[in-house]
């Protein structure tokens, strides 16, 4: 409660501040403290110290894990706001506006990870929506970006619809829209019954592989991630999608089991195709841009896993595979923002002009990629393991490596670029400040690949 | 904790040389720091060293523990001459950036102290990869023209191999009785047979693939001529072994019942390696393409030998292990020199070596006499043994084998004529006496050879307890 409190008021106090307060650095910092103070509250949640403690009615219901993704994610967003502020400043009027907006994410962000009701989930990705959907406009002169958020304001709340049309089978079937207490199974209902649920059952999954950009679902994805200016592109397919995938993974492993094998065969189904459609398109983009829209979508093949059993390690894969993910992608498009274009092209020789910046990009690509000593490696591993785990077969754990084999190509062609082909980058000056914030993340990545525990442990205790 | 060391000391001096600019200075401190691994190497083979074992993840039961026995100690030998020795060799070479150079070599021989130590599955996983990476970028950006595909090729290659063995592990983790990655919990997981099989073809892949064994090859005769000799000289003496070492310390052990029922196989597949590999050897003119056809006839003769699971060629392939590296490592020190000297690599360029410079014509023909095998070279007592169990497998596959043995002559004899022999070439004709160090090298290489040749107890002793663990039960 503390978290959706704190951050909509935060929201409603950036919002004017862009009245008060007209410098862009003083308002990156009160976006900073304010998201200080916002994982201070949710901290405080999560030992037991409450603003307010209302009875929701079973709409709402706080676990350690959902308030310990929420930490993550706010600190993920602390991180993000850190380090692109200033290229926060350079789109539209105020970055204030924008501040506010991420603050209302965030509070869908809250939503999410707590909801025990499906009305709350629809009002939880309503919240998180509509404030990407402004994000994605936000370059307002740029036909790019006006593309980009129509197209992904037509195809969300089209998707949103399928959402809810799926939420009102599933309460015509069960007549409750709690998701722990189905009232009807499968097995035991009326035929009506049977098909009103699976067909709300299905319907909800895809607009859920819809939100989370899972194949074949994914078609908005590189346009609008391509579209949108890229701090936000950076933002939506990190933070925003990671919640997602933490929404995702709280309806299906308490309604799921209804479908029993069908939905395993579904699944199976949807994350050969996202990790197919991801890698292979991935392989002939000659925008990097364009490329790590596809890798996104590959990672989500990888995060869906998750998806197939609700165990102790499932839990800690799926945080480690978000924490690790957000951090390296938030660092390539940190690189990303700076070059004056988006080819490959651009990146060469920089591993010789900026041997810093060189050596971070290195290690978020072997992180995207999952090589040892990068939290990458474990972030993948942890998956695998989970999918062993809730009983899938070896044979998906060999698919998922082969294609993770495929990334290395396309993930190692910038690597290539910066190292072995001579050049000069196309990129914008740099303050030592930045390579250094991004040389920060380069080496959390390295820690979190030796000892991924320091991470994880907290999810206990 | 003297263990520990083989992984800290190239570790320290690869991070001590990223802040040395000299030249000179560099390459006498990657020297130094492989020579003091040397030295803890040797003390190694008269004290007993304890153990490392260390709580690394306890949320996955993973283990930091290095344990060294026979097959470790033998192999970390290797690693530890090879690396001094081609340091010291290569020494007047001209790379650009210097101190990275090194740096990354020196951290690649941290990783195959790693791969040769590890005791835990996930362990020997994270060592397999990291001695990989440096690799990948040393060929890259200071091998030949066309080394960016071609090493690309040979890093998408292995990373498949290794992400399959990843797997293979992973299904071993789910299926032990504790969770654990400890090599006697993967032991004792009493799988099925048809789990060991699939485990079996997970593990194999990646072994097979950094052997090369045919038909998984092809990534390497490139490799090996587009990189930096330095670094063909690390792929091919010491790298090309973490795949005969796994299947000695992971596949023999883990998967007996699958091991068996493959051995047939694969050592169908690798007689056809040997004599495919033979066979292209003799129509190179390009001297390290030569050498490297060779060297993947000779570590398929191995590979055939372990999977012929019989007590004598096992052992033969044991000391073959060390015995072909320092083989090897010489023929690409002489190589080296002459192309160094000449700038060619084409044998019909060169002729009258043994005219201009005796010295390295000798040693030339040395190490090409014990490529061969020729007795009282340390590669015949090896081979000896492995064609005997061979023979004991299966006696055409030893016939077919053995075909090798004449090939390798063809096409080693070949090279020494076209390299030592005939009036003086142009080329040859520019070349200066090789530098002090890679001559001292080349000598205390070539006393070995003959040392080991002539007297080879010591190395059977050292493997005596690998030995008796695979055979005796």
């Amino acid at each position: 409660m503390n978290a959706i409190i704190v951050s909509t008021l935060l929201g409603v106090i950036m919002m004017f501040c862009s009245w008060g307060i007209k410098s862009q650095q003083a308002q990156k910092n009160i976006a900073l403290i304010g998201l200080f103070i916002l994982i201070i509250a949710n901290l405080a949640h999560m030992y037991g110290w409450y603003v307010v403690d209302y009875d929701t009615k079973g709409m709402l219901t706080y676990s350690f894990f959902g308030l310990y993704a929420n930490t993550l994610l706010f600190a993920l967003t602390f991180i993000y706001v850190w380090i692109n502020g200033d290229e926060i400043a350079k789109i539209g009027n105020t970055s204030a506006d924008f501040y506010s907006l991420f603050f209302f994410i965030l509070c869908g962000i809250s939503v999410l990870t707590s909801f025990d009701n499906l009305l709350m989930l629809f009002i939880g990705i309503e919240i998180l929506s509509i404030p990407l959907y402004i994000l994605t406009g936000a370059d307002k002169k740029n036909m790019f970006s006006n593309e980009a958020a129509l197209k992904y304001f037509l195809m969300g709340s089209f998707s949103t619809g399928i959402l809810l049309l799926g939420i009102t089978l599933i309460y015509g079937a069960t007549g409750s829209f709690h998701l722990t207490t189905p009232i009807v199974s499968i097995s035991t209902g009326f035929a009506q019954e049977q098909i009103l649920l699976s067909a709300g059952l299905i319907l909800l999954f895809a607009a859920m592989n819809f939100k989370v950009s899972a194949a074949p679902f994914h078609f908005w994805t590189p346009d609008v991630y391509d579209g949108a200016p890229t701090v936000f592109t950076s933002f939506m397919a990190t933070i925003a999608k990671a919640a997602g995938f933490i929404a995702f993974i709280n309806v299906f492993n308490s309604q799921y089991k209804a479908l029993g094998y069908s939905w395993t065969l579904l699944l199976t189904f949807v994350i050969i195709a996202t990790l197919l459609v991801g890698n292979i398109i991935a392989v002939f983009q000659r925008s990097v841009k364009r490329m790590l829209a596809y890798s996104s979508i590959a990672q989500a093949g990888f995060m869906l896993f998750a998806l197939y059993g609700k165990s102790e390690i499932s839990n800690e894969a799926i945080l480690l595979y978000a924490v690790v993910y957000s951090i390296a992608t938030i660092g390539i498009f940190a690189v990303l923002v700076k070059m004056k274009e988006n080819s490959f092209e651009a990146f060469h020789g920089l591993g010789k002009a900026q041997p810093l910046l060189a050596f971070a990009t290195t290690v978020f690509l072997f992180s995207l990629a999952g090589i040892p000593l990068t939290g990458g490696f474990f972030a993948k591993y942890y998956m695998l393991s989970a999918l062993l785990k809730a009983g899938a077969g070896l044979w998906l754990v060999v698919v998922a490596v082969v294609f993770a084999a495929i990334s290395i190509y396309y993930y190692f062609k910038i690597i290539q670029a910066m190292y072995f082909t001579a050049g000069e980058p196309a990129i914008n000056p740099l303050p030592n400040q930045y390579k250094y914030k991004l040389l920060t993340l380069a080496i959390l990545l390295l820690i979190l690949g030796v000892f991924p525990n320091l991470l994880l442990n907290y999810i206990y205790f | 904790m003297m263990l520990v060391s083989f992984l800290f000391l190239p570790v320290l001096a690869a991070i001590i040389l990223l802040l040395i600019k000299n030249n000179k200075t560099a390459q006498w401190t990657a020297i130094i720091f492989s020579g003091l691994t040397l030295l803890v190497a040797l003390q190694m083979l008269y004290t007993p060293m304890d153990d490392i074992n260390i709580a690394w993840l306890p949320n996955l039961n993973t283990r930091f523990i290095l344990h060294a026995d026979g097959l470790s100690k033998i192999l970390i030998l290797l690693t530890a001459i090879s690396f001094p020795a081609i340091l010291w060799a290569t020494a007047n070479n001209e790379y650009k950036n210097r101190n990275v150079f090194l740096s990354l070599l020196l951290f690649t021989e941290a990783g195959l102290m790693g791969v040769f130590l590890a005791a835990d599955g996930l362990l020997f996983y994270f060592f397999w990869e990291l001695a990989l990476i440096p690799i990948y970028f040393l060929c890259s950006i200071w091998g030949g023209e066309k080394r960016i595909a071609i090493t690309f090729k040979f890093f998408i290659y292995t990373f498949l191999g290794s992400l399959f063995m990843l797997a293979g592990i992973l299904f071993l983790n789910a299926h032990s009785s504790d969770h654990s990655f400890l090599i006697n919990s993967f032991i004792n997981a009493h799988l099925t047979g048809g789990q060991q099989v699939t485990a079996f073809a997970l593990f194999f892949i990646a072994f097979a693939i950094k052997m090369p064994i045919f038909p998984l090859h092809t990534w390497q005769p490139d490799a090996y001529e587009q990189s930096p000799t330095a670094v063909t000289m690390v792929m091919s003496a010491v790298m090309v072994k973490m795949g005969l070492y796994g299947i000695l310390r992971w596949l023999l052990p883990l998967f007996p019942v699958a091991f068996m029922v493959h051995t047939h196989v694969v050592v169908i597949l690798s007689v056809i390696g040997i004599l495919y590999a033979s066979f292209i050897a003799i129509r190179q003119d390009d001297i390290k393409r030569l050498i490297a056809y060779s060297s993947i006839a000779h570590i398929g003769l191995m590979n055939a030998a372990l999977f012929t699971h019989t007590q004598i060629a096992t052992q033969g392939a044991l000391i073959q292990l060390f015995s072909h590296g320092i083989n090897v490592l010489g023929l690409w020190i002489v190589a080296d020199i002459i192309e160094q000297q000449t700038g060619t690599r084409s044998m019909k360029e060169m002729g009258g070596l043994a005219k201009k410079q005796p010295t390295l014509a000798i040693l030339l023909v040395g190490f090409a006499l014990a490529n061969i095998a020729l007795p009282l070279t340390n590669s015949f007592v090896g081979e000896f043994l492995m064609f005997t169990g061979l023979f004991q497998f299966s006696p055409w596959m030893a016939a077919f084998a053995g075909v090798s043995v004449i090939l390798a002559a063809i096409y080693t004899l070949n090279m020494v004529q076209k390299v030592a022999y005939g009036a003086i070439s142009e080329k040859i004709n520019t070349i200066q006496a090789p530098n002090k160090g890679a001559q001292a090298v080349l000598i205390i290489l070539l006393i070995i050879v003959l040392a080991t040749g002539v007297y080879p107890q010591p190395l059977f002793s050292l493997t005596a307890d690998t030995l008796q663990q695979l055979f005796v039960k």
